[in-house]
């Protein structure tokens, strides 16, 4: 990297916020995701007016910038592919301003997610996105990947709750779009730009709605002791029309991976289980509590259990929140899909995922929003091994493909970045990705921010970059 | 009127794309194709997605300006265009392509009206939440176009929060999509949440895909009488600070009952309103809601409850969500355009604390030019403020100019906005129809020049003279 524009961000930002050192960026060069890529800088800006600075700096020198929140992101997109500045955003973490009776809060992009919620919590009010990384992940990510999570199925996911964005485009301009009023005049930009995955902006300001808590919950854990029970079970819940507040699927093998790290009273010789919430008035809640265990039964249940109180609510989400930290203790890497089916899919999907994992000897574990038909295949394997790592990648575009065939997608809330850039032509014409390319030509027109995401190179298929990953936190899914 | 004019070359070869029975350029039928006083030169109605993709290219190549149009009913909105040689007619498009009533998806044409639809998802107890003005008529794609939006946004959001992907042609003439046909996708860039209210000034919508919504239960309504606006934002705060979840909620000005007896209302709504429920001196509150009966009865109760503690002067529970009151709430804008020579609607938005302020604000603009006014106010914070002038003439035209430049001066120290989205055509010039310039103009500008680098979708009809 140019030493003048180390020099300059140096003293743009101060020693102490500028990473450079190889045993440094080491730690930059992964987020949740397989991928790796190694930035040559890593700076931590503390103001808008350093962002915009920071910009001015990568178009002066012609050096490649993306940004980052936690780093929890499960498809690269945090990643630096190209090398250039890493711009992380963890010291504007600072809540701006929170408005109760307007139900809205502007914060800084490095804000944790869950910090959001709990400074609400007073006034019954809450950020309803959840990616199960809440407690790490940043809001600015959320908005960059559009996140979703286990509620979302019922409160949509973070597009549906971002009002307005101060961003700065690659070009060095700072733009102000939506406003803390709905329906701004205009072309919907809020909508283009959330989940653009860091390729059109960094973002650097977020108004969100804030949404009241529920007067009453019920979360109910269904077992099944077959897989199609438990997925006959989602589809029935959805074709009657009862939307749970979350409708999270755990296979057996999970489960019990789980059960050996949470100790959340699993039962260990299960082939699925269901976890159900129901929320909203309490006249109602039980009611739907008592549909949805109806339906359970009808499809075989062993066993529907309640939550009595908010201790054994907690523990049962405790175990899916974690449940890719306890897989990360069995297997020395794992790789998760995100593909999306319509639900009435599912129960085909998932004997299909198993046949894959048959025919090419992984172990495949099922841990996903059942509800909204986003699956989360993780497959494990041992990344040293080449042959293995072939494998993988075999396994997993097969299951991708199937998703595509049933009428799916190739991601429901983790992004494409740059782990799926290669198989968006199985979903979208050359036509559809030009008019894309040109969208991020209009606002990124050197291709200066998040260089090499999203988009398939037009040279042709390339090499997809798996390596084997220190497993330590608990990644978003 | 005026109407532009094309060579015999053009009409042939558009009667070659799409069959010369789907050419239109006699004077009767271009008439019923009029966007202020304007008539195109030819209207084209193409048969499948390949036929729009055909007619742009060659609309392109030519330089002539499209728009394209569905049932016509909301072709007002924005400025006239500044040039209109083609209609674009949309509506034999209007097949439902996939729907799939397990899955809660669904995938229509974009001529499809949404009554015929409505129809197809309920027999499988289904619907789509977009009771919007001209329900009866509307298509799809123009009520995607033009984002208006519905009562029914109190609970399920706009057309935006669940709308899942589209096809579209470009102003080149290329056939694409964004999205896709699963309730949850971040694949690629979502292109279609930009078509969402662009009046066909980025692409041509011809396919459209929606989630479904199971049709609810049982439904009630409520309606609460205040002898002021301030007493019934205050249950607005009151139910928005509570568990309840209404399905609709909105605030009417005592002049709405007037308009919601005159006979431009019965033209939407046979049944008389109920008397009583709205008063002419009064301000109302009305809300819609559903569930078992537990919660209906909860809701009942509550709401008394909370009207009373907000002062009501009455209340009544209604057995039913769809009253006369609520065919005629959803089609406000219709009965205010039909109840004045020159109705002139704000929408104005502001964070919904505020709506007090911006009531305030647009009643002091139109009172103080001697205009008549009535408003209809979202609990969400939207508020549809309609200017009812006496005549037509140059001097309401200026006291309108005045009413509404005022109003959105305020508005925008609300930290909201207010457009006009109908006022009459020979007015629209002398208005800001899309409120002050806005300071991200040039990045609507970079978008149109990406979908329509040639200007030749729906020109001039935009913010920003997109």
């Amino acid at each position: 990297m140019d030493s003048q524009l180390l020099r300059d961000l140096k003293s743009l930002l101060g020693p102490e916020a500028v990473l450079h050192r190889p045993e440094e960026l080491m730690l930059y060069e992964y987020d949740g995701s397989v991928e790796v890529a190694r930035p040559n800088c890593v700076v931590f800006p503390r103001t808008t007016a350093e962002v915009l600075a920071i910009v001015k700096l990568a178009n002066q020198y012609q050096t490649p910038l993306v940004g980052r929140g936690a780093g929890t992101g499960l498809s690269g997109g945090a990643l630096s592919r190209k090398g250039g500045i890493l711009t992380v955003f963890s010291r504007m973490n600072r809540i701006l301003e929170i408005d109760i009776e307007n139900q809205r809060a502007t914060v800084q992009p490095g804000v944790v997610n869950s910090d959001l919620s709990a400074a609400v919590a007073h006034a019954g009010l809450h950020f309803a996105p959840d990616p199960s990384s809440q407690k790490a992940c940043t809001i600015g990510g959320n908005v960059s990947e559009n996140s979703g999570g286990p509620h979302t199925l019922a409160y949509g996911v973070t597009t549906n709750h971002v009002l307005s964005l101060e961003a700065i485009l690659p070009t060095g301009e700072l733009i102000r779009i939506g406003s803390s009023a709905l329906d701004t005049p205009g072309y919907d930009l809020l909508g283009l730009f959330v989940g653009s995955e860091g390729t059109l902006a960094l973002i650097t300001e977020i108004t969100v709605k804030l949404t009241r808590l529920p007067e009453a919950v019920k979360t109910l854990l269904a077992i099944f002791d077959t897989l199609d029970d438990a997925t006959e079970t989602v589809v029935d819940i959805t074709a009657r029309g009862i939307t749970p507040a979350a409708c999270e699927m755990l296979d057996g093998w999970t489960l019990r991976a789980v059960e050996a790290y949470v100790h959340a009273g699993f039962p260990l010789d299960c082939a699925a289980v269901l976890l159900l919430e129901v929320d909203g008035v309490a006249e109602a809640v039980q009611q739907h509590a008592e549909e949805v265990a109806d339906i359970c039964r009808a499809h075989h249940a062993r066993e529907v259990r309640v939550a009595r109180d908010a201790r054994e609510r907690d523990l049962l989400w405790k175990g899916r929140k974690n449940a890719f930290g306890a897989v990360g203790r069995l297997s020395p890497t794992y790789y998760v899909q995100d593909g999306v089916i319509p639900r009435t899919k599912l129960p085909a999907t998932l004997r299909r995922i198993n046949e894959i994992g048959v025919k090419y000897g992984f172990q495949i574990g099922n841990i996903f929003h059942a509800g909204d038909g986003n699956l989360h295949p993780l497959i494990l394997f041992d990344a040293r091994d080449e042959a293995q790592f072939r494998g993988v990648v075999a396994a997993a575009d097969e299951i991708i493909k199937f998703c595509i065939e049933m009428g799916g997608s190739i991601t429901g809330e983790h992004g494409v970045g740059m782990e799926k850039d290669r198989l968006m032509p199985l979903l979208f014409s050359e036509a559809d990705l030009d008019v894309m390319r040109n969208v991020r030509a209009a606002f990124n027109p050197q291709g200066l921010l998040n260089p090499d995401k999203i988009f398939p190179s037009k040279k042709g298929c390339g090499e997809i970059h798996v390596r084997p990953l220190p497993l330590t936190g608990a990644p978003s899914a | 009127m005026t109407s532009s004019a094309i060579s015999a070359s053009v009409t042939s070869r558009l009667c070659e794309i799409v069959g010369a029975a789907n050419v239109a350029s006699d004077f009767a039928q271009l008439a019923t194709y009029e966007i202020d006083r304007k008539l195109p030169a030819a209207a084209v109605r193409p048969g499948s997605s390949e036929e729009v993709a055909e007619i742009v290219k060659f609309a392109a190549s030519e330089k002539l300006a499209l728009v394209a149009t569905g049932a016509r009913t909301k072709l007002g909105i924005g400025y006239t265009p500044s040039c209109y040689d083609l209609a674009l007619d949309m509506t034999r498009l209007n097949k439902v392509i996939a729907y799939d009533p397990g899955d809660l998806t669904l995938s229509v044409e974009a001529g499809v009206p949404l009554a015929k639809l409505a129809q197809v998802l309920a027999e499988h107890r289904q619907f789509l939440p977009l009771p919007v003005p001209f329900v009866n008529r509307t298509t799809i794609g123009g009520l995607i176009a033009s984002g208006v939006d519905s009562p029914l946004r109190q609970f399920y959001g706009t057309a935006r929060d669940f709308l899942l992907g589209m096809e579209y042609v470009t102003g080149e003439g290329v056939a694409t999509k964004s999205g896709g046909r699963v309730v949850k996708n971040v694949t690629g860039y979502d292109i279609h949440k930009l078509m969402i209210g662009a009046l066909g000034t980025l692409g041509v919508i011809t396919r459209v895909n929606f989630k479904t919504f199971p049709m609810p239960l049982a439904t009630r309504g409520f309606i609460a009488r205040f002898p002021t606006v301030e007493n019934a934002l205050e249950m607005r705060r009151r139910i928005a600070q509570s568990a309840l979840t209404p399905l609709t909620l909105e605030i009417f000005s005592p002049r709405v009952a007037e308009l919601f007896s005159s006979d431009a209302a019965s033209h939407y709504e046979r049944a008389p309103m109920p008397a009583n429920v709205i008063s002419n001196t009064e301000w109302a509150l009305t809300t819609g809601y559903a569930g078992n009966e537990r919660v209906l009865e909860r809701f009942a109760n509550d709401l008394k409850r909370m009207a009373q503690e907000s002062g009501a002067t009455g209340a009544t529970t209604l057995a039913d969500n769809l009253p006369p009151a609520w065919a005629r709430k959803r089609e406000f804008v219709p009965i205010a355009l039909a109840s004045s020579p020159a109705t002139t609607i704000m929408k104005i938005s502001v964070p919904p604390m505020r709506m007090k302020d911006a009531l305030a604000a647009a009643q002091k603009a139109a009172e103080s030019s001697n205009l008549g006014w009535a408003a209809m106010a979202r609990g969400v914070g939207i508020i549809y403020f309609a200017i009812l002038p006496n005549d037509h003439t140059e001097e309401y035209r200026e006291r309108v100019a005045n009413a509404t430049g005022a109003t959105q001066e305020a508005c925008a120290k609300l930290t909201g906005h207010a457009t006009i989205p109908w006022a009459p055509a020979e007015w629209k010039h002398t208005l800001q129809i899309w409120g002050p310039p806005r300071p991200d103009a040039a990045q609507m500008q970079k978008i149109k020049s990406v979908f329509d680098p040639q200007n030749i979708l729906s020109p001039g009809r935009f913010a920003g003279g997109i």
